[in-house]
């Protein structure tokens, strides 16, 4: 059984909780997100141009760049975690040139030497597959893909050809952190996929609140909260973790039990 | 399209837009399915004769096409002064500065308008950095009657006033960028955030021949009137095909619409002009000198990147060269030799604009003028009876304070 495996139970949705690698205590703020309740992290990869983030993680982006924050850092993060946290899930996410600057096998390497599960790159559509993609399924890592309220029938199988893990529905056609999706739509698009795919389907994009949280959980099979998290990490710096475990319990309370009662 | 050979120089991109091992569509998968519409759309529209009918008649009666060749007799006479005996090269220019807006970009703009209306697109974007696009942008949507919002980094808004008051005069809303480094990158990343949450109503008419598929196709297709033009032109006033080309470089639109009309002449030789700014070891924009194959804003191409694939700021005194980027199929021609890219400096591209005024009574954009620096050191190498044929792709009068400024006059 793989960890998403155990990540994403038939009986109950999962808490997916992302954070930009350099932005403030990375190590404390993973192990808040963890302690809070998390069931799977997304460790984003900084990168100078995130074009399909909004203010909050650009922000994020710049302020871990700023430190000096190198890939070798990130990857060393990454493996840190995994030694503390052997059952979490971990993804890597981020843009395509700090991902395939060096190859793509050498990064299928280093995650595989530093035990991530999935890697989420953002601007690399699924026709551009064979920059990235082969050499992470000859490593065991999964390209998880993201589906959008674009991304038609006829579109979907191209998207799920050569993923696994989880499929990333972004509920909103927008950029990170803005307006959130009515959830009658999240549920029209979710079954929609459903059909088409066994993978399960997690759901992000504007989702701050355990209220939000709760009716997607109902849902689909996880919930992706980003940029709530990266509030805190620049309005708190290092007394971070704190807010970040009470965000995260209250979340992974409202996900975790939306399908009771 | 008819006349291509099996081993020819234009036939690319292939059907997944790939210029070799450049080019593609790397974007977020909520444009993806635009971007195919796009490539759908392009591809009929370029079987349309109704569509190439109003291209063409809008070419000709509101920008002014065709632009003249001139042939500019006292700069070829002044460089000849330096050159040894039997040297110094013709020097002929293809007059694109005379366009209606003042540069080359207007003719990828009344072709993109199209293409938009022709998709019932009814809100157009784009990005800008000296302001020429935005100004061009802008122009095309007065015309044709459709909001426009041009995003443009804080910095330029700044140094290019006359262009954003230009683009406001034209019913445009200017948004500053401040993300980054409040530039050119800046302002295109800001305008795929605008389109990704806007796919449904707004068209994303991109400047310059990169980005992705089908973009950097039919940015040069559009363009491509201009070397169309002057291979005609140059045949019927001298007989023959020039020995070299030369065009500036940022994106690489004006370049690519010159040299693809001529990339099957195997004699006819083309120069492709980076700006090198403070110089190649210091802060530049010659991404095919200094950079290193990547992927950024849609398409893999040659970057100004740091060890870890992070993007470097850019420098140029020319705004419009000012980006860390470069078009695909300018990497393309790099790897596959067919084309020469060479690089000049901030202060020889202001020396070569100070001797076009001199000589030819020419005020020519920052842009051509690192076209022209590279063809003061190139003509004395070649010999009398060659031509030279380059693109002054832009006129200066929006550079006249940059260059006051640069070289010590206030104004």
């Amino acid at each position: 059984m793989t960890r998403f495996q155990s990540a994403f139970k038939p009986d109950r949705a999962a808490l997916v909780c992302f954070i930009t690698a350099g932005d403030g205590d990375t190590a404390a703020n993973l192990d808040a997100l963890v302690e809070g309740g998390a069931d799977v992290i997304e460790l984003g990869m900084p990168f100078t141009d995130p074009m399909a983030d909004g203010p909050a993680i650009q922000k994020a982006n710049l302020r871990s760049l700023a430190k000096g924050t190198k890939t070798a850092d990130v990857l060393a993060m990454a493996k840190a975690f995994r030694e503390r946290h052997p059952d979490i899930p971990l993804v890597l996410m981020g843009y395509a040139n700090p991902m395939v600057r060096r190859g793509p096998e050498w990064f299928a390497d280093r995650l595989e030497e530093v035990g991530a599960d999935g890697v989420i790159c953002v601007d690399l559509a699924p026709e551009e597959d064979p920059d990235l993609g082969p050499a992470l399924r000859a490593k065991g890592i999964s390209p998880i893909r993201l589906a959008t309220p674009t991304t038609d029938d006829k579109r979907l199988p191209k998207v799920l050809e050569g993923s696994s893990g989880f499929l990333y529905y972004v509920s909103v056609a927008g950029i990170t952190g803005k307006q959130q999706a009515a959830i009658d739509s999240i549920e029209a698009n979710v079954t929609r996929i459903k059909k088409q795919t066994d993978l399960p389907i997690a759901v992000g994009f504007g989702v701050r609140t355990p209220q939000q949280a709760e009716a997607i959980a109902k849902v689909a099979d996880g919930v992706v909260v980003g940029s709530a998290f990266i509030d805190i990490v620049g309005e708190h710096g290092e007394n971070a973790p704190q807010h970040l475990r009470e965000l995260t319990a209250s979340l992974a309370k409202a996900v975790h039990n939306a399908r009771k009662g | 399209m008819t006349e291509q050979k099996p081993n020819s120089f234009r036939n690319q991109p292939d059907e997944r837009g790939h210029f070799g091992q450049f080019g593609g569509r790397y974007v977020a998968e909520t444009l993806m399915p635009l971007i195919l519409d796009l490539e759908q759309e392009y591809t009929a529209a370029k079987k349309d004769p109704a569509f190439d009918a109003q291209f063409q008649d809008l070419l000709e009666h509101y920008v002014g096409r065709p632009s003249p060749l001139y042939h500019a007799e006292r700069l070829t006479e002044e460089l000849r002064k330096d050159a040894p005996e039997g040297k110094g090269a013709e020097i002929w220019f293809k007059r694109d500065e005379l366009n209606h807006t003042g540069a080359h970009k207007i003719n990828n703009c009344i072709g993109q308008i199209l293409l938009a209306i022709r998709m019932g697109k009814t809100r157009i974007i784009a990005e800008t950095g000296a302001g020429q696009h935005g100004v061009a942008t802008a122009t095309v949507c007065a015309r044709f009657g459709l909001p426009c919002v041009v995003y443009m980094g804080k910095t330029d808004v700044e140094r290019q006033a006359p262009n954003v008051f230009r683009m406001k005069l034209l019913g445009a809303e200017i948004v500053p960028v401040t993300s980054g480094a409040a530039t050119l990158k800046d302002a295109m990343n800001e305008a795929l955030r605008d389109w990704v949450a806007n796919v449904h109503d707004t068209f994303y008419i991109i400047g310059t021949a990169a980005g992705p598929h089908p973009y950097p196709e039919l940015v040069r297709d559009f363009q491509s009137v201009i070397g169309k033009e002057a291979r005609e032109q140059m045949q019927k006033r001298t007989g023959r095909l020039p020995d070299l080309l030369v065009a500036a470089i940022g994106g690489g639109s004006n370049a690519i619409g010159l040299f693809h009309p001529f990339l099957d002449d195997p004699d006819v030789n083309m120069l492709g002009v980076e700006a090198a700014g403070h110089g190649l070891d210091k802060k530049h924009a010659a991404s095919l000198a200094g950079g290193f194959p990547g992927i950024l804003h849609g398409n893999k191409t040659y970057l100004l990147q740091d060890e870890d694939g992070q993007i470097a700021e850019a420098h140029s005194i020319s705004a419009g060269l000012d980006y860390p980027g470069i078009g695909p199929e300018h990497a393309w021609l790099k790897e596959t030799g067919r084309v020469e890219y060479t690089s000049v400096t901030d202060d020889e591209a202001l020396s070569a604009f100070q001797l076009l005024c001199r000589t030819e009574g020419i005020i020519p954009a920052l842009e051509p003028s690192h076209a022209i620096a590279a063809i003061v050191k190139r003509a004395k190498e070649m010999d009398r009876d060659q031509i030279i044929l380059a693109n002054l792709c832009g006129r200066g009068d929006k550079d006249i304070f940059t260059v006051a400024d640069a070289l010590g006059v206030e104004m």
